[in-house]
């Protein structure tokens, strides 16, 4: 008798054990869907929000009451109090460029064929990129840590009652003077990286600035100079609005104007090197 | 009522009229109600104190007067106008009406003291001339004590003095409410008496009303016409400094110990 029920009892306990496992998975599955789900919310709607603020920021740059001061105090920070860093970092790119190349192309002897080759790669890619990656570092952690901090301390809401609009004050002119200054960075560090590469072809060789200069000019044509040029106003523009969209929407607390400037540089840094790829692309379509 | 800048200017009146009304104001965040169902009223010319713990919700109450925050339910109404129902250019105008002195003093770091009080004038009094700017900046510093600081920066002075600074701020552009979120917040007692006083000249120079969210007793002792005091986003009393002074309510007596 015993042993007839446990052959029907058995089977019924096992089944109900494996439908208990089937639900715990099923509730497992369950949480970490909503988990997923709660990480995707939060990158989408990270994602509107910066399409928003910068269709607000765009909205107030055409507007009346344009801060013009401000915009010119802007331009002197961004491209005046970089010009040290720029001017350092130009000419060693230059520098080290040209003796790196050296070796390699008199093994084919192709020497004479290194300013056009260095000036080439400064102007298209080296330039642009390196410049634009070192405002990132700079003006986008500065402009993310100022507005940061000024939205801990209540500025930004001093300047809201104080019947200013601090999107125009403060977002408006950063953004346009991050996207007019940087491609002037860029045409600098462009010059000073040729600079630096004819003082590194003096090192092993001897020759003449206009020569060298000469050289490097005839190798360079529009294709070379304009899309580099137009990318790099993209970059300002990424800088400016990364920049600005972190510290603006920072935290209440201190911590929060670390984490700003932080991720206002990890942000517009990959930006910069995604819209290098693109423009690449599509320079390489005309 | 006189014009003055295209703005209407309150002379002293015999009879209270209320300038800021308050109704089912409820407020929360993230489920959590801050404030719920408060209703008060603010009479021109007069002083009233608002009191409460940290975390009671004072700050937010001022902060929704100027719309910095919206409420979630309640009407707000500032000169009998609905502030929750204003065009941007209405608020811009409404706030121009108003100074907001903040608890930490918000003064912009980047600008020089002088330049701080420029910063409101030549944006709300557009008709004013350079040398009418200096004069007005001039005097506001000098009512606070601080003439001869108008070219430093805000780092360089101490707490007090920009909490003055920052009073001075407000009150440059001839405000006719004045809200102040923990003026003496963070001060020493000698420091916080000033401002207290400060805010007593302000009501008379300027003949304000004003709005005054705080938890220290002193100061609410030196400057309430009335007060309320909250608790958990509600009114818990109204009344005049004598009636919290004499109330048997253990609450109110921790609190004016």
């Amino acid at each position: 008798m015993t042993q007839q029920k446990n052959r029907i009892i058995g089977p019924v306990l096992r089944n109900i054990v494996k439908i208990r496992d089937v639900r715990k998975n099923a509730e497992k599955l369950g949480e970490r869907t909503f988990e997923q789900a709660q990480i995707a919310n939060v990158f989408l709607s990270g994602i509107a929000d910066f399409y928003l603020f910068m269709w607000r920021t765009t909205r107030e740059a055409f507007s009346r009451d344009f801060e013009f001061r401000e915009f010119f105090r802007q331009c002197y920070l961004i491209g005046y109090k970089t010009v040290p860093l720029i001017s350092v970092t130009g000419l060693i790119i230059g520098l080290v460029l040209t003796i790196q190349l050296r070796p390699a192309l008199a093994d084919f002897g192709a020497v004479s064929m290194l300013p056009g080759m260095v000036a080439q790669s400064i102007i298209r890619e080296m330039g642009p990129v390196i410049t634009g990656l070192i405002c990132a570092g700079r003006v986008g952690s500065g402009m993310g840590a100022e507005l940061g901090s000024m939205k801990v301390s209540e500025q930004i809401d001093a300047m809201e009652v104080s019947s200013t609009n601090p999107m125009r004050f403060l977002v408006v002119t950063r953004v346009l003077a991050a996207t007019l200054m940087i491609p002037i960075l860029v045409l600098y560090a462009d010059a000073l990286g040729i600079l630096g590469s004819w003082a590194g072809a003096n090192i092993k060789g001897d020759v003449t600035f206009v020569l060298f200069f000469s050289q490097a000019f005839s190798a360079i044509d529009f294709l070379d100079l304009f899309p580099a040029i137009i990318k790099t106003f993209f970059f300002g523009a990424a800088i400016g609005f990364v920049g600005c969209y972190k510290g603006y929407t920072a935290g209440r607390g201190t911590e929060s104007v670390g984490k700003a400037a932080n991720s206002a540089v990890v942000l517009s840094s990959l930006l910069v090197i995604i819209i290098d790829l693109v423009a690449v692309q599509i320079t390489d379509m005309l | 009522m006189k014009a003055m800048n295209g703005i209407l200017v309150n002379e002293v009146v015999t009879t209270p009229k209320q300038v800021v009304e308050i109704e089912n104001l409820s407020i929360g965040f993230e489920k959590e109600k801050v404030l719920d169902d408060l209703s008060l009223k603010l009479f021109n010319g007069e002083n009233l104190v608002v009191l409460g713990q940290s975390g009671s919700g004072k700050s937010v109450l001022i902060k929704c007067i100027v719309r910095l925050l919206a409420p979630d339910a309640g009407t707000i109404k500032v000169f009998g106008e609905n502030v929750n129902e204003l065009s941007r250019n209405g608020l811009a105008e409404l706030r121009k009406k108003i100074g907001f002195l903040f608890q930490s003093g918000a003064l912009y770091d980047s600008m020089t003291i002088r330049e701080n009080l420029e910063f409101p004038l030549k944006r709300i009094r557009k008709e004013l001339t350079k040398r009418e700017i200096n004069e007005k900046v001039e005097e506001a510093l000098g009512n606070v004590g601080l003439a001869d600081t108008s070219d430093k920066m805000p780092s360089q002075l101490s707490g007090g003095m920009r909490k003055r600074v920052s009073l001075a701020r407000t009150v440059v552009v001839d405000p006719l409410i004045m809200l102040y979120d923990e003026p003496t917040t963070g001060l020493d007692p000698l420091t916080s008496d000033e401002i207290s006083e400060l805010i007593n000249e302000v009501k008379k120079k300027y003949k304000t009303s004003s709005l005054i969210i705080t938890h220290d007793i002193e100061c609410a002792r030196a400057t309430a016409d009335r007060i309320i005091m909250l608790q958990n986003g509600e009114v818990y009393l109204e009344g005049k400094l004598e009636d919290f002074e004499k109330s048997p309510d253990v609450f109110i007596k921790s609190f004016f110990k």
